[in-house]
């Protein structure tokens, strides 16, 4: 137990302050380059170095290295080539905006490493009522996961902070579920992501002087959705991102198809003070914040809070989850 | 609305652990073996058939639960 508390506080210090001190010089680097963006719920013309994924990938790869170094075992060996593959699918992305089933067709072959390293169990735990084998459909499902982690991520990079804020918490709700379910290599290997979030948070959150772009929300994302697989916590962290699954949910039952967000009208405006308000328009794609600035219209900060209260609520409902795997009906 | 969302969260949970429930009691043990003499892939496969109905269900069922939560707002 020792060396693991040892691995868990090495590899959070790796993590957290790589992104902590790294990011700042990217900031200068992109701006330098003139790599920004608007950022379009700012009075005036405000601009946003991007993409910041460049650090976030640095952060969880130097620290699952170092946690490689700790434990050799193939799961972590999966994390660092999937994060690195997630990184490499949005980089391209950003650099060149690609249509709506880029994405999805290209994240799915991020999951390749899971699949030929065996790091899976084919068994899928439920709470309350045990695990059922399902071989074939659960290599089914690992192709699925990653996308869908990945573009639910994504689709929450709307707000400044809300991707990296979001993602550290249902991190540390996993990293807790993990305890509880006694993977600790695992729960030690999402202290990684945690931590990147954590430190990319600090630049990331209102007033943002970053802004993660593709690479960084479809890192998240990949990062994710394999620690979900490899620490066969595939239920508890969907249930920790239940808000973003129901951000994507909404808004593709509203389009009925699978788009770039890009492509879509903007399903919220501004009133004269700058807050957000939802369209005015018909045929808009419904999404998470439109349902929150349904009744009236809120300051991009309190729409941020609002969405990490929804995200700490489903954390909880996931250590419940976890809680519940060990009691059999 | 919030409370709305909230309610939403909570009914997406439920159904999680229903529908798990369900995968677990019902897919899990089914074997068609028991009954005609076929291939295990071919078994598998009637397994994942079966799942995947279920799948469509639970997504009906979470369509339906949100146009009756959020119905103001689904109009526009």
């Amino acid at each position: 137990m020792e060396e693991k508390i040892i691995a868990a506080v090495v590899v959070s210090a790796v993590a957290f302050f790589s992104v902590y001190a790294l990011t700042p010089i990217l900031i200068k680097v992109l701006g330098r380059r003139n790599l920004v963006v608007q950022d379009v719920n700012k009075k005036g013309s405000v601009m946003v170095p991007r993409p910041g994924g460049i650090s976030i990938v640095v952060g969880i790869v130097a620290s699952e290295i170092v946690l490689y170094l700790f434990f050799p075992i193939s799961e972590i060996l999966a994390i660092i080539i999937t994060s690195i593959l997630g990184f490499s699918v949005g980089i391209i992305d950003d650099r060149k905006p690609m249509g709506g089933w880029f994405k999805p067709v290209a994240l799915a072959f991020c999951a390749a490493p899971i699949l030929l390293l065996g790091a899976y169990d084919s068994n899928l735990d439920f709470p309350l009522f045990g695990s059922v084998s399902i071989p074939f459909l659960y290599m089914g499902l690992i192709v699925f996961m990653i996308p869908i982690a990945g573009n639910t991520i994504n689709s929450i990079d709307v707000l400044n902070g809300v991707a990296s804020g979001f993602i550290t918490i249902a991190s540390f709700a996993l990293t807790i579920s993990l305890i509880i379910l006694q993977n600790y290599e695992i729960a030690i290997a999402t202290l990684c992501l945690a931590f990147t979030s954590l430190a990319f948070y600090k630049y990331h959150k209102l007033p943002s002087r970053i802004f993660p772009g593709d690479s960084g929300a479809l890192t998240f994302g990949a990062t994710y959705g394999v620690i979900a697989i490899v620490g066969h916590v595939e239920v508890i962290a969907a249930i920790a991102i239940l808000p973003a699954i129901i951000n994507s949910f909404l808004f593709l039952s509203s389009v009925k198809k699978i788009v770039e967000h890009r492509e879509t009208k903007n399903p919220v405006s501004h009133t004269d003070d700058f807050k957000l308000k939802t369209g005015d328009y018909k045929n808009v794609p419904i999404t998470l914040v439109r349902l929150i600035i349904a009744k009236r219209p809120l300051s991009e900060k309190q729409i941020v809070t609002e969405i990490f209260r929804l995200g700490i609520f489903s954390g909880v409902l996931a250590i419940i989850t976890a809680f519940m795997m060990g009691v059999e009906v | 609305m919030t409370v709305q969302i909230y309610g939403f969260l909570c009914s997406m949970w439920i159904l999680i652990l229903v529908g798990g429930g369900l995968m677990v009691l019902l897919v899990g043990p089914i074997s068609f073996r028991d009954y005609v003499d076929i291939d295990p892939l071919i078994n598998s496969g009637a397994k994942i058939i079966l799942a995947l109905f279920l799948i469509f269900i639970w997504v009906f069922i979470l369509t339906k639960v949100k146009n009756w939560i959020f119905k103001a707002q689904i109009k526009s």
